[in-house]
């Protein structure tokens, strides 16, 4: 395993575009969260928000450059031919997948940690000037409050279960423009579906299977009893479609010629 | 000259080879047959998925328009040409839970003659409204106004409605004297059925995205009528006692009033107005049945950008730039086809999808906005237009990019993402909902609008709701913008790069 993560250490450091990747994914994850927190007002009439997860907004533009960046780590090598190289080197097809998966955890964990943190301040140094102050019942965001940090936390989670979520669908549609739209696809159709269908509980289904809808829960820190689904068990629900796309990824990797 | 036999290297053939790969790569053809397919398919979802069956019926006005008629009347019988003449001297609204005095901008008191209390049938009204002066309104979607300034017992306001015939004119005063013609208007169906008298109506109260029920109490005096009005006392009913709007908010009290020494005290709550979406929460317009572009928008998203990166792929660009040097005719053959096929793919999928989900939503008792034929095939060639043009996009992003996954993410990015957000972030002010949908390529899903706002009510009306800021066409022109501004950095920068 060592010498496998060691080579695929090797290749993410050395290419020049997942660094570029994880830096577009801080930046964009900030800014988008800073632009919204904004934009917002609470005015004199009251509003029922949750400014921890309102803070974390930019973790939906942000997702999208992480599912490029997982993607590449397996689609690029088919492009190039790269992959034939790989697997010579190492014929256990599950241990270079594993080796990927982790290096790109690691990655990945590390670019959204920054992401977070620098939402999270950017919310909490703009929202007070926004009407949501401490007297209307809106402390200033903060990781000393439990819900809050758990919030963090599993975002900086989600990001790392998009990241292999995005590598298993590389993985069995091996084309990175097929395996973008797909992963994409997963996470911004069901929100969008879900509104569109009449039927209270068809719509709380579909927000309690998509890896998006579901996910996200994990950033809801107030009015809980409201969700489709826990929190937990919403990153859970992603953690699953995660697990799902890696095993289908690796059993086809090991069947498939390269 | 060249001596090259002609027709050999020309345009035609350019678009001929393009088309020959399009049809002959894998998964290309395949991908806009399943995005038409997607279409239909989630234009089923939504019928099937919806039921709203015992709703009660949506009135609808004399243009064949819902409308909200929900107000408590004063009335006596108008048989023939009549008028009849008040003042107002108090207007106020309060919630009717815990009567709190609250602002209810289009709160309304003043006189109405109509056919009936039928609702929905035809009336001219001239009124007092809590924040926009005296407006007089007719036939629910026509609003003109007259004296500004609220009313109070200093500042009284005087209110006429004269009758002959099926024009009903309407006059207003700050004296009772001198009077100032606020409109003329003709009243098409004004019947010997027709009802006189004062109103009182106060819609639901609205504070960014909730809303509220509310009640308006208005202190009318000095009335005079004159003309075919037969003998009769002054009888108060509620029209429509339940509250026609589905936005859930009962009606605590039903209307009442009182006279004593000719001052008549009327409370009510209701609006005679247009119905809008959210005043009929279930109802629902053609772009909910064409949610399927959004999965159709990926796929096309995703064959566009194919369709150039396979070639620096594959290394077949050599090959194509070799046949043909010139190489912005090559990028203009490949936009040509793609956005015949697609915008082929993207109409077929909407001719079938509209009129499917229409006939099953209704089946499964939903209202859903009318909409005329036009319209309709507006929406229907605008969705595959948008189609069309994001796949140009997203080819031009290939073409910049060269390589499948920055082009697809941008694009899809670029267009799903500001949707995603309006629709997500609750108080998003609506100014800044209006602006992403404007200045984004998202600003082309204007081409699936068919509601539009009115602004005698007051509601949110948000470009989720249906509501866009953009005319149909110039929300589409900011997406063709982007694409045509894109497909010029791509040719510049196809002719400067080696392939």
């Amino acid at each position: 395993m060592r010498p496998a993560l060691h080579a695929e250490w090797t290749k993410i450091r050395t290419i020049a575009s997942p660094l570029w990747l994880l830096l577009g994914t801080v930046a964009a994850t900030v800014v988008l969260s800073a632009v919204v927190t904004s934009v917002v007002t609470c005015g004199s009439a009251g509003c029922a928000g949750d400014t921890t997860k309102l803070s974390l907004t930019g973790i939906e533009l942000g997702q999208a450059l992480v599912a490029i960046l997982a993607a590449g780590v397996v689609s690029s090598e088919y492009s190039s031919g790269m992959i034939c190289t790989t697997l010579a080197a190492m014929p256990h097809r599950s241990t270079v997948l594993a080796a990927k998966a982790t290096i790109l955890t690691g990655a990945v964990a590390a670019a959204g940690t920054v992401a977070v943190l620098g939402s999270l301040l950017a919310g909490r140094l703009i929202l007070p000037g926004h009407g949501f102050t401490a007297a209307r019942g809106y402390p200033a965001v903060s990781l000393a409050d439990g819900p809050t940090l758990r919030a963090a936390v599993g975002s900086v989670l989600y990001l790392t279960l998009i990241a292999l979520l995005s590598l298993g669908i590389a993985t069995v549609l091996r084309d990175s423009a097929a395996s973008i739209g797909m992963a994409l696809g997963l996470l911004y159709l069901f929100p969008i579906i879900a509104e569109a269908v009449g039927n209270p509980h068809w719509q709380r289904l579909l927000q309690q299977i998509g890896p998006m809808s579901a996910g996200l829960n994990i950033q809801a820190t107030t009015d809980l009893g409201s969700l489709p689904i826990s929190p937990w068990a919403g990153l859970g629900v992603l953690a699953a479609w995660a697990a799902a796309a890696l095993l289908v990824g690796g059993l086809l990797l090991r069947i498939r010629d390269a | 000259m060249s001596a090259q036999p002609a027709g050999r290297d020309g345009f035609p053939q350019l678009l001929q080879a393009e088309w020959t790969k399009f049809r002959t790569a894998p998964g290309w053809a395949a991908g806009m047959v399943a995005a038409a397919l997607m279409m239909v398919l989630f234009a089923v979802l939504t019928g099937i998925s919806s039921d709203q069956h015992g709703r009660p019926a949506v009135p609808v006005g004399p243009g064949g328009e819902p409308v909200t008629d929900s107000f408590y009347f004063v009335h006596r019988p108008l048989a023939g040409n009549g008028s009849i003449s008040v003042s107002v001297s108090a207007l106020r609204e309060y919630t009717p839970s815990d009567l709190q005095p609250v602002i209810v901008p289009w709160a309304k008191a003043g006189l109405i003659i109509k056919d009936g209390t039928r609702q929905g049938s035809p009336y001219a009204a001239i009124m007092v409204t809590s924040s926009h002066g005296v407006r007089m309104q007719y036939n629910y979607v026509n609003d003109t106004a007259g004296l500004p300034g609220p009313v109070s017992a200093t500042s009284v306001r005087w209110l006429r409605l004269d009758r002959s015939g099926d024009m009903v004119t309407g006059y207003d005063s700050a004296d009772g004297r001198h009077w100032a013609k606020v409109g003329t208007v003709r009243v098409a169906g004004l019947g010997p059925a027709g009802q006189g008298g004062m109103f009182v109506a106060a819609p639901d109260s609205v504070h960014g995205i909730s809303t509220s029920a509310s009640v308006a109490t208005a202190v009318f005096a000095k009335l005079r009528i004159r003309g075919s009005w037969p003998a009769g006392n002054w009888t108060g009913d509620q029209v429509a006692a339940e509250p026609s709007s589905s936005s859930g908010n009962p009606v605590f009290a039903p209307g009442t009033f009182t006279e004593s020494g000719g001052t008549f005290t009327v409370t009510g709550t209701g609006d005679i107005a247009p119905a809008v979406r959210e005043s009929l929460g279930g109802a629902g317009v053609i772009g909910d049945i064409l949610f399927g572009a959004f999965p159709a928008l990926i796929l096309v998203i995703v064959v566009g950008t194919r369709f150039i990166t396979a070639e620096y792929e594959e290394d077949l660009i050599r090959v194509t730039l070799a046949a043909s040097p010139r190489r912005g005719r090559v990028l203009a053959a490949k936009a040509i086809v793609l956005g015949a096929v697609t915008f082929t793919a993207g109409l077929a999928g909407a001719v079938v999808a509209v009129p499917l989900g229409e006939r099953l939503a209704r089946a499964n008792g939903v209202y859903l906005f009318p909409v005329t034929f036009a319209t309709q095939l507006r929406v229907e060639t605008g969705t595959a237009a948008l189609l069309a043009t994001a796949s140009i996009l997203a080819l031009a992003a290939g073409t910049m990019f060269r390589r499948s996954a920055g082009a697809v993410t941008t694009v899809i990015a670029a267009i799903v993402l500001p949707y995603l957000l309006v629709a997500q972030i609750p108080f998003m002010p609506a100014s800044v909902a209006d602006w992403l949908t404007r200045v984004t390529p998202a600003a082309a899903f204007a081409v699936q609008g068919t509601v539009v706002p009115y602004q005698q009510v007051t509601s949110n009306y948000t470009p989720y709701n249906g509501y866009y800021p953009l005319a149909p066409w110039a929300g589409f022109a900011v997406l063709a913008g982007y694409t045509v501004l894109a497909l010029a950095v791509a040719a510049v920068l196809l002719r400067r790069r080696d392939a």
